[in-house]
């Protein structure tokens, strides 16, 4: 080929070298400073000492169990959650577009504002949440201040937040289905349920996958909401690796924050690649 | 290309603004939000512009804890600190990295004002002072609500069973014998700071050897007592019922107008009450943490905070002329009229007022009999790890037993104690 | 429709309001009231609206930074979203055009940025020595690295529906590689340019993170750290810290209201195919 390609690889260098400068290359040198004690000025090598340190302190290891369940946790709210909400908004509901808006709107609101909001909602005693449990009969409990719970409070947040945006995948997922397959079922006298679970839940497969996909991986980054609810408390209980990460930058120990970003960056790798290999096997299987 | 061009005319046109409004100077002050503060700061400023009617403050306030340390160190560490503010002196300076982050104060004619105990606790490694006394020293132990003591029958405890006694009546009462406040997370710690007195009184040698890498709480009884307390409070289930959501407002508040019978604070707590609740300042009285002995009874001392300029500051001079003006009688007998007297400040002839609220008067007998006092932890030992209070949290709300939280905590000290560079570690 | 299904609906109807709208209503209302009524949390109504009178005060808190923060986030996001929609079309495009080993190692490169959590202090580290840490260009850099792998794939995407034939047409016709993007290729891309402006808008609007890490000082402050850093000054005042939370919900209502459509393209598109 002599002719020049009226599609030149020029095109890339502007985004290449900001992406290059401000994420590929911090991105390497974390390998290297997480092996350091550094002030920033000047790194002292001191080995594997800042991963012996995450993987010794209790409350860093947990900050790794949690990020799993919180993650996890979110994900799968998501998914089912999202899946239920699509087909009651897509099967001809009074007021469906007004639902639509409604359940996607928290999705584009500021995360720390939800945070705040919900912190007063979900106080022990003054807040909405309990008042409106103690009208009938119930003793609410705290629901960021019991260690057992705060966790999963602020994933129910995450949720209320995030399942907006796992619906409408959902929904464009629902709307790419023919409707001859669902009229083949119903001829073969088919039920609503049966129809669900052999039509509807195989062919969005897809939005499936992006669904958890997504969730998932956002879950495992999730820092904002945690940071504005908790502030990984009370004590450990809710704290997350980014969250862990933010402190230990904040108490000027650089080279341990940044093996706790190599952490989380492996733990992700670990989790999404598998995943999306399986997922790929099974579409070509299918 | 538009982009750069577009911030550039952007950068100019800020440069302007910012150059017609600096005809006189103008310093930030990032303090910390407690009313107290805030009252004496203000004070000062305007004292300091009726004088120098070119200079004005911008005032900023952050939170208090761990977090209120980690704004104070990122802000220093990225360059961005303001030119004048307040922070604890003792282990937390240390941790500033002062000997590079903050301006040398020895030879500020103020210095000669102050008294040699406080210069010890803003002294760098290499011997430059670096700060100047801000507000009264403080004295760490319990406010009580003295209406319930009153009609309880109850008097102040010299020893801890007595104290828990005492709790056991006010629970029996139907009331909040111990107030706690976990959303401020710092507020958990007292049980242990404010225990100091009686750990010295046990094993003299602690904070050296502390220093040193000998000696450690989770192997020190008298030292683990302090978490072991914490804990004995929540499972005698003599907590008011919000103390995971309350905060410290929440705490003062309580103590104050009777919500709750006891809260572990230091006194500088006293300014907060001063200004919320005035009607009630005399209600409140204040004892120090008891121990196991009567006769051993003393209280844990904080030195007061300090105000900081720090190097990199572009308006250093002026920052320091205001430090050096903060430093005299005159500047001590303002914080005092806009604070009150909650404590002994730390400048030579600046003397308390004869009508000081009730919880001053329980404390100042202890500062006038020798061998009453002893300073807090922090300011005998550089180290003090950043993670204390969450765990003091997990103990005081059950999630953690003591002896683990104090394993746990030898272990947070020695993160800092290597980033400080200290021998032994 | 049916009797049941409109008897659903009214029920979902209910339960959406119930769990979606009323912590609005509640921001809304605590907005408005007295320090001491918005202290007591309460899902009431206001004893004494004071809805403007805390507007103002929120508005004049710190010498009117919540007016500095909203130029700021304003500069940012504009700034990052032209970026993003010019770079990101140029390596969508070729990368759409143009497939190979090269085109290969580029996409894997995008679906990497899509995954990978930035390594915070090292970024930190690398903007020092660029001199742009703590600077509002620096900040656009940012968001236009982290979100360039998004629009790229949004662009890749679209660009896969348009005929070669009219990319063709003008290579004959002698036109230059850029000519051509810009004069035939770029306009044909508005539909999805639109999607890219108003996503990136909102995801760089509500960025707290970033900027908390990025971009210190009081001077940069953007609108979702003011929100942050209130919460230190308005300790008791919950009818400010609410009605901050109100003026930093409305931009993006506004823009849902204009724009629904874009949006539901923009976080859908990719999820049919998979």
């Amino acid at each position: 080929m002599t002719r020049r390609s009226p599609y030149p690889y020029w095109f890339f260098a502007p985004a290449a070298v900001i992406y290059t400068a401000l994420f590929l290359l911090p991105t390497v040198a974390a390998f290297w400073f997480a092996l350091t004690r550094w002030d920033l000025y000047t790194a002292t090598f001191i080995g594997l000492d800042n991963f012996r340190q995450f993987l010794a302190e209790p409350f860093l290891i947990s900050g790794m169990s949690n990020t799993l369940i919180y993650a996890v946790t979110t994900s799968g709210l998501k998914t089912v959650l999202g899946l239920l909400l699509a087909v009651l908004l897509t099967s001809g509901l009074y007021a469906q577009g007004f639902l639509r808006t409604v359940v996607f709107f928290p999705v584009l609101v500021s995360t720390i504002g939800v945070g705040l909001t919900f912190t007063a909602l979900m106080h022990p005693t003054k807040g909405a949440i309990n008042v409106a449990l103690e009208l009938v009969g119930i003793d609410g409990p705290g629901w960021l201040t019991n260690p057992t719970l705060a966790l999963f409070s602020v994933a129910l947040v995450d949720l209320w937040k995030g399942v907006g945006l796992a619906t409408l995948i959902y929904i464009a997922g629902l709307a790419s289905i023919s409707p001859e397959y669902y009229e083949a079922a119903r001829i073969d006298g088919a039920t609503r349920r049966q129809m669900f679970w052999r039509v509807t839940v195989p062919l969005v497969r897809p939005a499936t996958i992006t669904v958890i996909t997504l969730s998932l991986i956002g879950g495992l980054r999730s820092f904002d909401l945690i940071w504005a609810m908790t502030k990984g408390g009370p004590g450990f209980s809710s704290d997350v690796l980014a969250s862990t990460i933010y402190k230990q930058y904040q108490a000027g120990f650089y080279g341990l924050s940044t093996a706790g970003n190599v952490i989380l960056f492996l733990m992700i790798a670990l989790i999404i690649l598998p995943l999306t290999l399986w997922f790929n096997r099974r579409e070509v299987d299918a | 290309m538009n982009r750069l061009i577009h911030s550039t005319a952007l950068a100019g046109a800020m440069a302007l603004v910012a150059g017609l409004a600096q005809a006189e100077v103008t310093l930030s002050v990032l303090i910390d939000n407690n009313p107290e503060t805030v009252a004496m700061m203000e004070a000062l400023t305007a004292a300091y512009t009726a004088a120098n009617p070119d200079v004005t403050f911008e005032i900023e306030q952050r939170t208090g804890g761990a977090e209120g340390d980690n704004i104070v160190k990122t802000r220093l560490a990225t360059g961005e600190m303001a030119d004048v503010f307040n922070y604890n002196s003792g282990s937390l300076f240390q941790a500033l990295n002062p000997q590079q982050t903050l301006a040398d104060m020895s030879s500020l004619g103020g210095q000669g004002n102050v008294l040699d105990s406080f210069k010890q606790v803003v002294t760098s490694p290499d011997g430059a002072v670096r700060g100047v006394p801000f507000g009264p020293a403080m004295g760490g132990g319990i406010f009580y609500n003295i209406p319930i003591y009153q009609e309880l029958g109850l008097t102040p405890p010299k020893t801890w069973a007595e104290f828990m006694a005492n709790n056991e009546k006010i629970k029996a009462a139907g009331k909040v014998a111990v107030i706690q406040t976990y959303t401020d997370t710092w507020t958990s710690q007292l049980f242990i700071l404010a225990d100091y007195f009686n750990v010295q009184a046990e094993v003299p040698n602690f904070a050296a050897d502390y220093t040193a890498n000998k000696a450690k709480y989770a192997s020190t009884p008298a030292a683990m007592r302090g978490f072991e307390r914490l804990e004995e409070v929540f499972k005698a289930g003599v907590l008011n019922e919000d103390f995971g959501a309350a905060t410290f407002d929440d705490g003062m508040r309580m103590v104050s107008t009777g919500e709750g019978a006891h809260y572990p604070m230091l006194t500088f707590g006293i300014g907060n009450v001063k200004q919320n609740y005035p009607d009630n300042l005399n209600d409140m009285g204040f004892f120090a943490q008891p121990g196991n002995d009567a006769a051993k009874n003393g209280l844990t001392v904080w030195m007061p905070a300090a105000i900081y300029v720090p190097e990199a500051s572009a308006n250093k001079e002026e920052a320091l002329k205001f430090v050096d003006f903060v430093a005299t009688v005159e500047s001590c007998q303002t914080m005092i009229s806009a604070a009150g007297a909650s404590g002994p400040y730390l400048i030579k002839g600046c003397e308390l007022p004869a009508d000081v609220p009730q919880a001053v008067k329980d404390m100042l007998p202890y500062f006038q009999t020798e061998g009453m006092t002893a300073p807090a932890l922090e300011f005998l030992s550089p180290i003090k790890g950043p993670a204390l209070e969450q765990l003091t949290v997990e103990v005081g709300s059950g999630i953690r037993p003591a002896a683990d939280a104090a394993a746990l905590y030898d272990q947070d000290v020695e993160k800092q104690a290597k980033q400080l560079g200290l021998p032994n570690w | 429709m049916t009797r049941r299904q409109t008897w659903t609906g009214i029920a979902a109807l209910a339960a959406a309001t119930l769990i979606f709208i009323v912590p609005f209503v509640f921001i809304f209302l605590m907005a408005a009231k007295t320090k001491q009524d918005a202290s007591r949390f309460s899902f009431a109504w206001p004893a004494d609206w004071q809805l403007w009178q805390n507007f103002v005060e929120v508005i004049q808190t710190r010498n009117y930074m919540l007016l500095l923060a909203y130029f700021n986030s304003t500069v940012i996001t504009v700034g990052a979203v032209t970026g993003l929609v010019i770079l990101a079309a140029l390596v969508g495009y070729v990368l759409q055009r143009r497939p190979g080993r090269m085109s290969n190692v580029v996409y894997g490169f995008i679906l990497a940025g899509l995954m990978i959590p930035p390594a915070v202090v090292p970024t930190i580290w690398v903007l020092q020595g660029l001199g742009l840490f703590k600077t509002l260009h620096g900040m656009i850099l940012i968001q236009i690295a982290y979100n360039l792998a998004f629009s790229v794939l949004l662009y890749r995407s679209f660009i896969g529906t348009i005929p070669r034939d009219l990319d063709e047409a003008a290579i004959i016709d002698g036109a230059k590689p850029l000519q051509i993007f810009w004069k035939v290729v770029l306009p044909l891309l508005k539909p999805v340019t639109v999607t890219n402006i108003v996503v990136q808008s909102l995801a760089v609007f509500n960025d707290f993170t970033n900027p908390l890490y990025y971009l210190p000082g009081k001077e940069n402050v953007t609108v979702q750290l003011t929100l942050y850093n209130f919460q230190g000054q308005f300790l008791s005042q919950f009818n400010l810290l609410f009605m901050n939370i109100l003026l930093v919900t409305i931009p993006p209502l506004i823009v849902f209201i204009f724009f629904n459509r874009q949006i539901v393209a923009g976080m859908t598109a990719g999820a049919v195919k998979g």
